[in-house]
């Protein structure tokens, strides 16, 4: 599953990438996986950041690190 | 009528009656209130002059002019009866009958026919020239239609099915062969409608006035003697049907003509292919089993509903509540949508709903709101009608959309220019009297590089719209899109080559779009089922605001939905990240507003979608699935993906009328009821919500929101509605766009458009007037990123797919009916280069074969495609073409990338079927035992 999260952010990030700033593609990435991705999927891209994220591309690791690790659901 | 702007006043008979210029006689005799005999004139043809029974007398004028021909003058007074008029209207009238069988008691037209009506009319008492004379009763009846009887010895050649052909549906199958007493109707050189290019739209059957063009069922049954309004549940044109009836039994459905979605026509589809709703196929019993290698065992309602919930209880308790969810349908009525998507969140305790919208149009929610603030479609039907250019993107209207299609075609005969961009030389770029101005035959995937192309010409050559914009949009955003779209490498010359269109077409249409207003872009899944569907919607969207068309009649960005509600399930809150209304579940205003009226917490973080569910089902995560009118196996992409998930699961409950692809995978079937069967509404593709009304009791017993209804019940939660009104009336409530809109008021008006409320009580036919709903339009930056689909070697050809007139979708309703008749299996094009490589003829079988898996499907060599793309249908459980298909998906939404797929063609001589290769042993796992004492 996280080589699926990782492929769907990246792509997220590829969007982002036409942005004029830096900024405002991270931000961009940030909003759209806290819009529109479970807390789960986003903690399970957090902890794969953490760990490695070697295949995050590096807007992608920028957005996460400014993502509140959320608490998942019960 | 004609819409002349000058009103002018005549007197019928002695009426006055005032009517805009160009209206005939005859209609401001119908005006009046003063019926004129006729037989070759209808209300939805253009005057044709030929029966000469409505000869009027005009005081000033000499003769009997035909009343359908001749326009209102000013002053004109009209006379309808003298002593000569009825004598010269039976003389017509015995011309006609000295030709025509006198067996009105066994014809099944008899008291449905406008000759008989007008021999009555006309005090038609007897026949001078007797009947010896020649004649065409003896004509053999043309029955090669599975629909529809052609009877040449009931024909009077009034010339009206001919002329509906060309002017309602625009196919021209039909002509009057010879002259005089020779004329006969033909549809094509054989003689045969079926081998001719007729559609079976039905038109040509509406216009009959005699029983010479007479569908079989009522042949077969007689004429229906009840009638109920209700919405044709196919394409997202949401057709306004009459559903003709003998007690329970539907002997037709007839086109309405006050059908603001399809002004009295209808296509094959619509009009014949619902006898699916009695299919001997149809499972109208509960059924559970333990495994899902286990026999089906029919059981009662209760036991059926207690099991459902009992599991769903139990698996939240084991696995924590994110561990179940549902997915909806777009062919299920709003009402159904929003309890299903309240069932989840205020009975499952969760946000994971999705709906199939999220396979085909889910980019054009987020594509739109984001430009234009809201998630829908600009402009109704009716607006084509203004159109100076068509511009259709990735859709097939004439096999999609027919009935739309249809009037498109209309608009074009009538001079609107028109560009397509497609993979593949559809109807629309050539068919009688219509050539597209400029096709783009672009390569799959590369929409985003052509839009882009598009855009950078318009703004080089300096032809952007830029009062509208500095009026309009936001300017911020709008420099930063210029700046990207002005770069080189969205030049058309540099995104020729990627898209394989040359640059001169790129700038041409840049032109001829930018310089034509109004401007109405249409568009399908040939935009959003691309990794980047998202972007392309928002490509079209700033192309429209760049040149100002948006907001206004004949313009606008128009999507054209697959299914019959897709508009309707995305508007109810069917998305995991959204409530009805389009409102994310973070906005705590709409959260408060559905917890004080469910009296339950709602979370705040979206939930899973389709493919999440799938992919968390596969890892243990995701347990417990309620799949309502929906096949995940058989419509999803990567179908071992989707089978490895749903095996997965500890609890899969199947919704459905039939047993489809995804119940192999189930472990409790529940029997849903086909649109016949339900009261609700359905909204289609131009935000227009229309009564579905019940013709039929359902064979299960139970309506689907009821169903539903019971399984909140029996998890404890209370839900108390009667009727599916009552679920409107909450929709209504809860959501500012629908505050206006109630069952009651859908009767009175016909159909409404949202939105409807205190600003727009009867509903918003145009959007976005004046000003975005955002505000200010908004120009999101959409730069090309390549899909990571890719030809190579081994898979050197792209495969686009998509889908044929006499098929919906994966089949499961068309397939059941005759429509099967033109169609039995899916086919695959194939240039003729690319087949002569690979030493395929046309009819041959050939495996395809991608990074995914393989199929088999016949060929058919043809240069609709271009070389090095291959197009297939995907709507026969035993090709399932999206075995083949990727697990590739938008990036915004996850619209999964149906239409690019790396593949390779080869010949077959042997084929093996998918489903056996796939699935092992099928019809085990549908054996049905039934309940005891049965």
């Amino acid at each position: 599953m996280i080589e699926d999260l990782v492929q769907m952010a990246n792509q997220i990030g590829d969007f982002f990438d036409s942005y004029p700033s830096q900024e405002e593609a991270v931000a961009g990435i940030a909003d759209h996986l806290k819009r529109f991705w479970t807390p789960s999927m986003r903690e399970k891209l957090l902890a794969y950041a953490e760990e490695d994220g070697r295949e995050l591309s590096q807007p992608v690791r920028s957005a996460l690190a400014r993502l509140q690790k959320p608490v998942a659901g019960a | 009528m004609r819409n002349g702007a000058r009103q002018i006043t005549v007197w019928i008979d002695g009426k006055e009656v005032t009517v805009p210029e160009g209206t005939s006689v005859l209609r401001a005799s119908a005006l009046a209130g003063v019926g004129v005999p006729k037989l070759c004139a209808t209300d939805s043809l253009e005057p044709f002059g030929s029966c000469r029974l409505c000869l009027v007398e005009i005081e000033g004028k000499r003769g009997f002019p035909a009343s359908c021909t001749t326009t209102v003058e000013p002053g004109m007074k009209v006379k309808t009866f003298s002593e000569r008029l009825a004598g010269l209207r039976r003389g017509v009238m015995e011309l006609y009958i000295s030709d025509h069988p006198l067996d009105c008691l066994t014809c099944p037209a008899d008291g449905d026919c406008e000759l008989q009506d007008m021999a009555g009319d006309v005090g038609l008492r007897e026949v001078r020239y007797g009947y010896a004379g020649k004649n065409h009763l003896q004509a053999e009846k043309e029955k090669s239609n599975p629909y529809f009887t052609f009877d040449p010895a009931k024909c009077i050649v009034c010339s009206r099915c001919v002329r509906a052909c060309d002017e309602i549906q625009g196919t021209f199958a039909l002509t009057v062969e010879g002259r005089g007493f020779d004329s006969l109707i033909q549809p094509g050189p054989t003689g045969e409608f079926l081998s001719s290019e007729c559609v079976s739209c039905g038109a040509c059957v509406q216009a009959c006035p005699t029983s010479a063009l007479m569908e079989k069922a009522v042949i077969d049954l007689g004429l229906p003697s009840e009638s109920t309004d209700t919405t044709c549940a196919y394409c997202g044109v949401g057709c306004s049907f009459h559903a003709e009836t003998k007690g329970t039994t539907v002997v037709r459905m007839t086109p309405n003509k006050e059908s603001l979605s399809n002004h009295g026509h209808s296509c094959v589809k619509g009009r014949f292919a619902w006898s699916y709703a009695s299919s001997r196929d149809r499972v109208t019993k509960p059924m559970i089993r333990k495994r899902i290698e286990d026999p089906w065992q029919e059981v009662s309602w209760t036991e059926a509903i207690e099991h459902v919930a009992s599991e769903f209880l139990r698996i939240r308790e084991k696995h924590g509540r994110n561990s179940i969810g549902a997915v909806s349908s777009s062919r299920c009525t709003n009402e159904e949508d929003y309890i299903v998507q309240k069932l989840v969140r205020a009975v499952f305790r969760n946000n994971n709903i999705d709906t199939c919208a999220r396979v085909c149009h889910s980019p054009t929610g987020y594509g739109l709101r984001k430009a234009f603030g809201e998630s829908a479609g600009t402009n109704p039907f009716d607006s084509v009608d203004q159109a100076n250019l068509i511009f259709v993107v990735g859709a097939n209207p004439t096999d999609g959309h027919p009935v739309f299609g249809s009037r498109m075609k209309q608009r074009l005969r009538a001079g609107a220019k028109l560009i397509v961009a497609d993979p593949r030389r559809t109807d629309l770029v050539r068919t009688p009297h219509i050539e597209a101005d400029i096709h783009l035959p672009l390569r799959p995937g590369t929409n985003v590089a052509l839009l882009n192309a598009i855009a950078h010409a318009i703004l080089e050559e300096k032809l952007e719209n830029r009062e509208y914009i500095e009026a309009r949009c936001d300017l911020t955003a709008y420099a930063k899109w210029r700046e990207m779209i002005l770069r080189p490498e969205n030049s058309p010359e540099a995104m020729g080559p990627v898209t394989g269109v040359p640059a001169e077409a790129i700038r041409a249409a840049a032109r001829l779009y930018a310089t034509t207003r109004p401007a109405a872009i249409y568009y399908g899944l040939g935009v959003t089922e691309h990794s980047q569907g998202s972007t392309g919607v928002i490509c079209l969207a700033n192309l429209a605001m760049l040149t100002g068309n948006v907001g206004l009649d004949g313009a606008g960005v128009n999507p054209l939905r697959g299914q019959n509600n897709v508009q309707g399930a995305c508007d109810m809150g069917s998305f995991p990240h959204e409530l009805a209304g389009y409102r994310h579940v973070s906005d705590e205003t709409a959260r408060r507003g559905f917890e004080q009226a469910w009296g339950i917490e709602i979370d705040p973080e979206p939930g899973y979608r389709i493919t999440n569910m799938l992919s968390a089902a596969t890892i243990g995560e995701f347990k417990g699935l309620y799949m309502h009118g929906e096949d995940l196996v058989q419509s999803d992409p990567d179908a071992s993906h989707v089978i490895a998930g749903l095996r997965n699961m500890e609890l899969v409950v199947l919704h459905d009328i039939f047993l489809n692809e995804s119940s192999h995978y189930a472990h409790v079937f529940l029997p849903g009821c086909s649109f016949l069967e339900k009261d609700g509404t359905f909204t289609n593709a131009e935000r227009r919500i229309q009564l579905v009304r019940q013709v039929m009791p359902p064979l299960c017993g139970k309506q689907e929101w009821e169903v539903v209804q019971e399984i909140a019940q029996a998890m404890g939660y209370p839900m108390h509605y009667h009727h599916a009104s009552e679920i409107m009336d909450e929709v209504a409530r809860l959501t500012p766009t629908f505050h206006g809109v109630s069952f009651e008021k859908l009767a009175r008006l016909g159909s409404i458009q949202w939105p409807c409320n205190e600003k727009a009580p009867e509903g918003t036919p145009v959007m976005h007037r004046g000003e975005f709903v955002r505000g200010k339009g908004f120009f999101a930056l959409t730069g090309y990123v390549p899909t990571r689909e890719k030809v190579s070697e081994r898979f050197p050809l792209l495969l686009t797919t998509g889908r044929i007139l006499f098929h919906y979708n994966v089949g499961t309703q068309t397939r059941r009916t005759a429509n099967t008749t033109w169609s039995k299996e899916d086919l695959l094009e194939i240039h003729p280069s690319d087949a002569e490589e690979r030493g395929i003829r046309d009819g041959d079988k050939t495996e395809l074969r991608s990074r995914k898996g393989s199929v088999v499907m016949r060929c058919l060599v043809s240069e609709r495609v271009a070389p090095g793309t291959v197009y297939a249908t995907f709507h026969f459980p035993e090709n399932r073409t999206n075995v083949l298909t990727t697990e590739n998906s938008d990036w915004a939404t996850n619209c999964p990338e149906y239409k690019v797929t790396a593949v390779q063609v080869t010949r077959v001589f042997e084929p093996v079927r998918a489903e056996e290769r796939e699935n092992g042993k099928p019809a085990k796992r549908r054996e049905i035992v039934p309940a005891a004492g049965e």
